[in-house]
């Protein structure tokens, strides 16, 4: 069964008037048919910018190098007028901030059935049954009458599923999620997990969750890949994930989240000192090495590649086994 | 009881030198070639206007008889030639920018010092009299005001500080509703909340908080406005409105330059020349400062 | 709609009762009237010319007059122009006016528009520095310069075009004028439009256009554009104005038998009813103008609707 996508040595470099930034370094993944892979980071790691750069939506002083297949076929850096044959039909992306992703100055029936006018060359009545249909999917009330409505008269939960819906109508292999529930109440934001859960059970559609929420993470995704500072530093289904973190990072990350199945908390909320490194400016060996507690002498020298520590767990650290 | 001090267990963020928003704002400023060469050209002419006098051996004033509108003669130090009444046209290009200069400046100065205090003072009351002030603001401004302005001119006749003040008056609306505008979206900032907080005294706020962040659009509007201002003026003179003999403005001298336009271009050239680069730098500079003060306002 | 509509005349008729009202009084406060000459006339007929024209009664009777005649669309004869009333004045000149000042505003908006969205659409290229570059030169030369130096050029130098003169409106005698009043707001425009266009460009919703795969042509015409017409359609307002002023000293350079020439002269040799006539008509003009404006951004608009 081939990948649905396959990521390998993907690395972005942005140009900028202080430097080269190194936004993402030799990042290797794949996402299989019908699975869910979650992306984790804080600011700055790169998650985001991997999949801008597979979708070619990076900013215009912005380079990708390395080898995206989609179903076997190369597709990073493709001409845009190429590139727009999967993005939208195939390939679809939601973005962090439903407010500012839908455009305020057209219906939404409108941005929804010319996705399908554009890229199944539907009539328009035929789109628009569609496009109620799906708003009927994602649990939008009254579909009918609000599909011709503007962003502006929709809550911000609302219009995250609206995204959501338009991103379904052509029925992709794979949707990337950037953080959909981040601008997001709680309560909503378990609502639209829910909602992806059930539709990926539903569609058998395969999913990449970015996200810098564990928590998120646990309830949807079935393997996992923690990112710093550009690198991927370890990628394990979500389960081994939590149970036995095998990269300092990811157990720092761990140990940091308050918990609330422990009847009386044993030691204080714990954190990772110092800071993340300058993008522009990385350390020669391990970008991880200055606020490691498992630091060694190797760890400064030499850059550990990721590599399979144990069946379907990958891990890039010079440390044998993490206790 | 925390077992250890929030400040024990940060790190010190290293030697990262903070910056002062000024000082962001020059380099950016600097790093702008129109701007800096806007500026140079700007200062030369700004300082030959003052040197007038010693700059040229001819008299403004002084008519020769002999050399009604004739060309350029660098011979005789007639560098642009003579006008209409035989008077020097180079010594009179430079006393005109005395004149726009001097009344750009002015003008701006009294719509700074209106517009300042009346938007200081509807954005700070906030509320319904803040409303009623900006109505009052939106309802001026659809008058055509250059009408009024000729009106006035034509009645009160040729007065030169009336005509200052009727230039400002033009101008001071905008000035306003910028102020406005920024002490409105000054004084709900979080920071100055938390200046409250800390038991920063309002006086302090004031001069810390609030002034230099509605100095920043204030600086780029006054310097977009004198050019406004001296084109107002320009205005006016061309239609013999503005300034009077024996002064002279730009404004004046290309009106005589346009009525000799076929048989003495240069009475029309040289002028415009003048205006023309002096608004192009205060326009350059102003957009300069837009830029440096706020990167995003691109 | 209708309740834009309503609110936009409630501002619109005081402001224009106001502009009246100071344009009346204004003018009345000149030293001198409509009748000195150089001879002055024996004064009793000047009395019975003052008469004849109510310039004996208070100024207050004078204005009740004035606006009472104005609601019967009589704007009151003209003092100078013995002949004509202001009405017929107005009609005459009207037509020149309206034909130089509606190709100058078409020309901006449209070439502004294509201008600046070009430039933004080649950021930071030559081109770019290259139309923002122009449209400096255009904002920093007033029409009243760009008139005479174009009118030199391609009037009697290349002589191209006509210097001056109306021609009854053909098109040769139309180019110079609308080009010259039209200049310095294509720039402005051009400026603007650029400056809307790369935000749009840089726009989360643009940014999710092209995630949908659409072409690239529909995201800049279908989703980018809207936003980046709303500044110019804001501008229009105070393009007319602008246009209008202008108009006074571009009429007057190439001899166009406008209105506009007409206020200077009448404001000069204190013809009273022909400035308030000219006035008038250029403030509903305005007044209109903003209607149509604030219409137009309601059209785009969704949010300004709803209100």
């Amino acid at each position: 069964m081939t990948a649905v996508l396959e990521v390998q040595g993907l690395t972005t470099r942005f140009a900028t008037p202080d430097g080269e930034v190194l936004a993402a370094d030799e990042v290797g993944f794949t996402i299989g048919p019908g699975e869910s892979l979650g992306v984790v980071g804080e600011s700055g790691s790169g998650k985001t910018q991997i999949f801008l750069s597979i979708m070619g939506l990076l900013a215009k002083n912005g380079r990708s190098t390395g080898s995206v297949r989609y179903h076997g076929k190369e597709i990073l850096n493709l001409p845009a007028g190429q590139l727009n044959e999967f993005r939208g039909d195939e390939l679809a992306m939601i973005f962090q901030d439903p407010m500012t992703s839908l455009n305020p100055f057209l219906k939404i029936s409108r941005q929804m059935t010319e996705v399908l006018r554009e890229h199944k060359g539907l009539g328009e009545a035929e789109a628009r049954k569609r496009g109620i249909a799906m708003l009927e999917l994602v649990g939008i009330p009254e579909a009918a009458r609000r599909f011709d409505m503007y962003p502006h008269e929709f809550s911000g939960g609302m219009r995250q599923r609206v995204m959501i819906a338009m991103s379904l109508l052509c029925e992709p292999d794979l949707l990337i999620a950037d953080e959909p529930t981040t601008a997001l109440d709680v309560t909503v934001q378990a609502q639209i997990l829910e909602l992806l859960a059930r539709l990926k059970r539903e569609l058998g559609m395969a999913i990449a969750l970015i996200t810098h929420d564990l928590g998120v993470v646990a309830g949807l995704c079935e393997r996992v890949m923690v990112m710093y500072a550009g690198r991927a530093v370890e990628v394990a289904p979500a389960d081994l994930l939590f149970r036995d973190p095998q990269h300092p990072y990811t157990k720092g990350l761990l140990l940091s989240m308050p918990r609330l199945d422990e009847a009386v908390s044993h030691h204080e909320l714990a954190t990772i000192p110092g800071q993340p490194p300058n993008l522009q400016a990385l350390p020669k060996g391990c970008v991880f090495a200055d606020r490691c507690p498992y630091v060694f002498e190797r760890c400064r020298a030499e850059r550990p590649a990721l590599a399979p520590n144990a069946p379907s767990r990958l891990k890039a650290c010079h440390l044998e086994r993490l206790q | 009881m925390l077992a250890q001090s929030p400040m024990d267990i940060l790190e010190p963020v290293g030697s990262v030198e903070g910056r002062s928003l000024w000082q962001d704002a020059l380099r950016r400023l600097l790093r702008n070639h129109a701007a800096v060469v806007s500026m140079v050209v700007l200062t030369l002419i700004v300082l030959a206007a003052i040197l007038a006098p010693w700059l040229s051996v001819h008299p403004f004033d002084e008519v020769y008889w002999d050399r009604i509108a004739m060309p350029p003669d660098y011979a005789e130090n007639f560098w642009f030639g003579t006008d209409n009444n035989g008077r020097d046209l180079f010594v009179r290009c430079l006393y005109g920018a005395r004149v726009s200069l001097a009344v750009g400046i002015a003008a701006t100065a009294i719509s700074l010092l209106i517009g300042v205090i009346y938007g200081a003072v509807s954005g700070f009351l906030g509320g319904k009299i803040d409303e009623a002030m900006m109505r009052l603001v939106d309802i001026l401004y659809s008058l055509p005001f250059m009408f009024f302005v000729i009106i006035l001119m034509v009645v009160f006749g040729r007065n030169m500080i009336l005509l200052f003040v009727a230039l400002g008056a033009v101008q001071w609306l905008t000035m306003a509703r910028i102020v406005r505008g920024q002490t409105l979206s000054v004084k709900r900032k979080e920071f100055i909340e938390a200046a409250h907080a800390a038991g920063v005294s309002n006086w302090r706020i004031v001069m810390r908080h609030i002034i230099p962040n509605v100095l920043g659009p204030v600086i780029v509007y006054v310097t977009l406005t004198v050019p406004e201002v001296i084109m107002t003026e320009s205005f006016l003179s061309f239609l013999g409105l503005g300034v009077q003999e024996p002064y002279t403005s730009w404004g004046v001298l290309i009106s005589e330059g346009a009525g000799q336009m076929e048989s003495a271009p240069w009475m029309l050239i040289y002028p415009a020349l003048f205006l023309g680069v002096t608004l192009f730098c205060f326009n350059f500079i102003g957009d300069g400062l837009r830029d440096a003060l706020d990167p995003k306002d691109r | 709609m209708s309740r834009l509509i309503l609110r936009r005349l409630a501002i619109g008729v005081p402001t224009l009762l106001i502009i009246i009202t100071l344009s009346f009084f204004m003018m009345r406060l000149a030293p001198g009237g409509p009748f000195d000459q150089e001879r002055p006339l024996p004064p009793e007929i000047r009395r019975n010319v003052e008469k004849a024209y109510h310039l004996d009664e208070s100024l207050v009777q004078q204005y009740l007059r004035y606006l009472g005649g104005l609601l019967q669309a009589d704007f009151g004869p003209s003092y100078r122009t013995k002949d004509f009333t202001v009405g017929q004045l107005l009609v005459q000149g009207a037509p020149a006016s309206f034909k130089v000042g509606g190709l100058a505003v078409l020309l901006a908006t449209v070439l502004g528009l294509l201008a600046g969205i070009v430039a933004a659409l080649r950021h930071n290229s030559w081109a770019d520095y290259s139309v923002m570059g122009l449209a400096m030169v255009g904002i920093a030369i007033p029409s009243f310069v760009m008139a005479p130096l174009l009118s030199l050029i391609f009037g009697v130098y290349l002589a191209w075009l006509p210097a001056g003169g109306w021609g009854n409106g053909a098109l040769p005698f139309l180019i110079l004028p609308v080009v010259s009043l039209a200049l310095p707001q294509v720039a402005q425009v051009a400026r603007l439009a650029r400056g809307a266009m790369i935000e749009q460009l840089n726009a989360n919703y643009v940014r999710t256009a092209r995630a949908k795969g659409l072409r690239e042509r529909l995201v800049l015409l279908r989703h980018a554009l809207p936003g980046a017409m709303l500044p110019v359609v804001s501008y229009l307002g105070p393009m007319t104005a602008a246009l209008v002023t202008g108009s006074v000293v571009v009429e007057t350079i190439f001899s166009i038998p406008g209105i506009g020439r007409y206020f200077v002269q009448a404001a000069l040799n204190r013809d009273y009813t022909v400035v308030m006539g000219v006035v008038i008509v250029y403030a509903c003009l305005i007044i209109v103008l903003n209607l149509i404006v604030d219409l137009l951004y309601g059209l785009i608009d969704p949010k300004v609707r709803t209100v």
